[in-house]
């Protein structure tokens, strides 16, 4: 793979049912372009929960993935309610999921960790009121 | 072994096995679908209550040999359907999820 792709999907904001689709597929195509498994893996994970972040915590929003020979990249960006406190987020166990979320097994506080563990680089940006971008990359 | 091979051995209701022959490598035990994306390894038996469409697209991604459905759990409408569309194995028991856990970990 000489060129570098490019993959759009927007999320929904109030369909928990068929949340994480985006994050299947993408899945599906890096298969197809034969990257190894355990790099499938650890990118769709970690899409998987900055996506259902998306759904659950700021009401949808859009997913771009770039995929290059040697390296992928995915960029999560909504205009949802902003993260008033990063360190507190990112602390394992830390969620404001509402219990309607909790029972469907969201809500244990572990989404943005495992992107972090699951990823090479990441990176938060938000502004409360406006939204939030989430960047991530893993190394092949 | 396969997953076909465990749901025999384990006497579990198939609800969905569109890849009987995948191999079981191991198992995981939890409802918390995070704690499942950061902990399960690729190719373990999911043990879990939750019955929702959402397992579907978790195993799918953490790549779990099946999700096995505890304490009678059935899956939610439409859910069975949906495992067999993707191709995930979904089978379940009417014990409790420790006692399940134990028998797969004799079979491992
Ligand atoms: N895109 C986002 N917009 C606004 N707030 C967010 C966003 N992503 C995460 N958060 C905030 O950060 C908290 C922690 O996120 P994290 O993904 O770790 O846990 P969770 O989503 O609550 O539960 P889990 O991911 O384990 O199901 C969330 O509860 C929420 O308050
Ligand atoms: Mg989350």
């Amino acid at each position: 793979m000489a060129e570098s792709l490019k993959f759009h999907f927007d999320v929904d904001g109030d369909n928990f049912t068929s949340a994480g689709a985006a994050s299947v597929e993408v899945k599906r195509k890096l298969r197809q372009l034969g990257f190894p498994a355990e790099v499938i893996r650890r990118v769709s994970i970690a899409m998987y929960e900055g996506e259902i972040n998306m759904v659950v915590h700021a009401r949808g929003g859009v997913a771009d993935v770039y995929v290059e020979p040697n390296c992928i990249t995915i960029v999560l960006a909504d205009q949802g309610p902003g993260i008033p406190d990063i360190d507190l987020a990112m602390q394992e166990g830390y969620s404001t999921a509402p219990d309607n979320i909790r029972a469907l097994g969201f809500g244990a506080g572990m989404g943005l960790p495992n992107m972090k563990r699951y990823t090479d680089e990441m990176k938060i940006d938000t502004v409360l009121k406006k939204g939030t971008t989430v960047t991530m990359k893993v190394y092949i | 072994m396969t997953v076909s091979e465990l749901g025999e051995q384990l006497s579990l209701t198939a609800y969905a096995l569109p890849d009987g022959a995948r191999k079981v490598t191991g198992g995981y035990t939890g409802d918390l679908l995070s704690w499942v994306m950061g902990r399960a390894q690729e190719g373990d038996a999911w043990i879990t209550i939750m019955s929702n469409s959402n397992i579907v697209a978790v195993a799918t991604l953490a790549d779990v040999s099946c999700i096995l459905l505890a304490e009678g759990a059935a899956p939610d409408k439409g859910v069975a359907e949906l495992a067999a569309e993707k191709g995930v194995n979904l089978l379940g028991a009417s014990e409790p999820a420790f006692s399940l856990g134990a028998r797969l970990n004799k079979l491992l």
